[in-house]
């Protein structure tokens, strides 16, 4: 909706101030990596690239710095067809980035990708960040969005649900809670609890503990000389997302 | 690989906003960066001559043949689906690929889009058209030198035919690039060109004679046989038949007709 490929039912969206439609080099200001792959696959990535750049006015000189920044040098003059999930990815990505613009759209940039090609999408999304460009990531994932992003929109059901840094969506949730390993328990137990805490003692000798601070944990540790051996925040993004989307989320697996 | 900062890009600014020129030069680079293309432009010129060569070789040692120039451009008959096709599919294979989210992602107004392809299209498919009458024309009346028959330039019509045979390829790629921004898919924009071509004509003989005269003259496979040919009847199998130059005009409304509303469809929907 935002780069005009689908019409809303109501509303607009508008970025400096002008429809997408109306900018006057769209590729200037917006590139995006839309979802699976949107390149003909019997084009060469160079040719794909470059009739692209032609679109946007950009020199040839360009499309070379692209596909070099992707790391698809080698493998430019091969058609698209041949290219790996992860390549093909690239690519999008080196579409993106030709109009050299200061919002980058990126739709769930690391599905199917692996462990080495997740790890340069996320670097490269803060670089992006770092040079002052806006990049604006959707993501099912949670874990990868907690590492990567700084802001966090969540949107279920079509309504925004929350807007806001991701550390502060994390520490918003109610039901922060802490895994806690000590030299001795048993000691540490009675003086968490006068603090107000719950606490369950776990079968491996750990102990999940609620409704306190990490910090009133250290400290009451620390009084007591008892050896923290462990102190793990629980509560992930994800767990912060799932009670947050609690009664939104489109399709839940029934729980028995 | 590395994830140093970007090199700030190089931006060339030429017009002052993204526009059709531009377009052009992205289309017309789509264009040619498929092996399709080259593959059905090498095809169509190879079997145009081909057939030429046959057909009119068949008419050595006549002493006379009505409409020699049919004979020698008898190929066009086919390279009007050559053509028609890849205006299809210059189109149609990119809502096939999800390409067109691309395209559309640098260029958000659709009508650019559409009319840089029909420019190249139509422009494609006029050079090649008269490069290919022209040559072919060459060639048969090379193959026809010093025999009874002959096919010249001075002969009535001939010109006119060459000339006119251009036109009806670049006209075929624009007409299938119409039925591609109509209904998108492949397969389906080939059968309705290949239907309102050949299957169209066929069954329209089967009905009775009036609805076979009123319609027959508007059918583009008619048009086409009275384009490729020197004689100007005024009927065609028996039915009424427009003259070669309003055929053409007809076909041309049909390429309007069909680019408008494709082009009105590609804006309102989603892709």
């Amino acid at each position: 909706m935002i780069m005009g490929l689908n019409h809303p039912d109501a509303g607009s969206v508008t970025i400096s101030g002008k429809k997408y439609h109306d900018l006057r080099w769209p590729m200037r200001e917006v590139g995006a990596l839309l979802e699976a792959r949107a390149i003909h696959p019997g084009r060469s990535a160079y040719s794909h690239l470059w009739s692209l750049a032609q679109y946007g006015g950009i020199a040839k000189s360009r499309v070379e710095e692209v596909i070099d920044h992707v790391g698809l040098t080698s493998v430019a003059n091969r058609r698209v067809g041949k290219f790996s999930l992860g390549m093909g990815q690239r690519l999008g990505i080196a579409a993106a980035l030709l109009g050299d613009p200061a919002v980058v759209l990126l739709d769930e940039p690391v599905n199917g990708l692996d462990t080495e090609g997740i790890r340069w999408t996320r670097r490269l999304c803060r670089d992006l960040a770092a040079e002052g460009r806006t990049v604006f990531l959707s993501s099912h994932l949670m874990a990868e969005m907690a590492l990567t992003a700084d802001q966090l929109v969540v949107v279920g059901k079509g309504r925004l649900i929350a807007e806001l840094p991701v550390d502060d969506f994390v520490a918003c949730s109610s039901k922060r809670s802490f895994k806690v390993r000590a030299a001795n328990l048993d000691l540490l137990i009675p003086a968490l609890e006068d603090a107000g805490a719950l606490t369950i003692r776990e079968a491996n000798s750990s102990l999940t503990v609620t409704n306190v601070s990490a910090e009133t944990i250290g400290e009451l540790a620390l009084e007591q000389q008892n050896a923290l051996y462990e102190l793990t925040d629980l509560c992930s993004l994800e767990d912060a997302f799932m009670e947050l989307t609690e009664g939104v989320v489109e399709y839940r697996a029934a729980s028995r | 690989m590395t994830n140093d900062v970007l090199i700030r890009g190089e931006i060339r600014e030429s017009p002052s906003r993204a526009g059709l020129r531009l377009a052009l030069r992205g289309e017309w680079t789509k264009f040619w960066s498929v092996r399709s293309t080259r593959w059905t432009l090498l095809g169509l010129t190879l079997v145009t001559y081909g057939l030429c060569y046959l057909s009119t070789s068949a008419l050595r040692g006549h002493a006379h043949a009505a409409d020699p120039i049919v004979r020698v451009l008898v190929g066009f008959n086919f390279g009007q689906f050559a053509v028609g096709v890849l205006g299809v599919l210059f189109l149609s294979s990119e809502f096939g690929t999800g390409q067109i989210r691309s395209t559309i992602a640098v260029m958000p107004r659709r009508s650019i889009v559409l009319a840089a392809k029909a420019i190249v299209i139509g422009g494609v498919g006029l050079v090649l058209g008269e490069v290919l009458s022209f040559s072919t024309f060459l060639l048969g009346h090379l193959i026809l030198s010093g025999q009874a028959v002959q096919v010249s330039l001075a002969s009535p019509g001939v010109l006119r035919v060459l000339f006119e045979s251009g036109v009806d390829l670049a006209l075929m790629g624009l007409i299938g690039l119409g039925v591609a921004a109509l209904v998108r898919s492949t397969a389906a924009s080939i059968s309705i060109f290949t239907s309102i071509m050949l299957v169209v004509t066929v069954v329209l003989f089967a009905l009775p004679g009036a609805i076979v005269n009123a319609i027959s003259r508007y059918l583009p496979a008619n048009i086409s046989s009275t384009v490729f040919s020197a004689t100007t009847p005024s009927r065609f199998q028996g039915t009424p038949i427009f003259s070669p130059t309003t055929g053409l005009l007809v076909l041309a409304l049909y390429a309007v007709v069909l680019l408008g509303i494709g082009g009105w469809l590609m804006i309102r929907r989603d892709t």
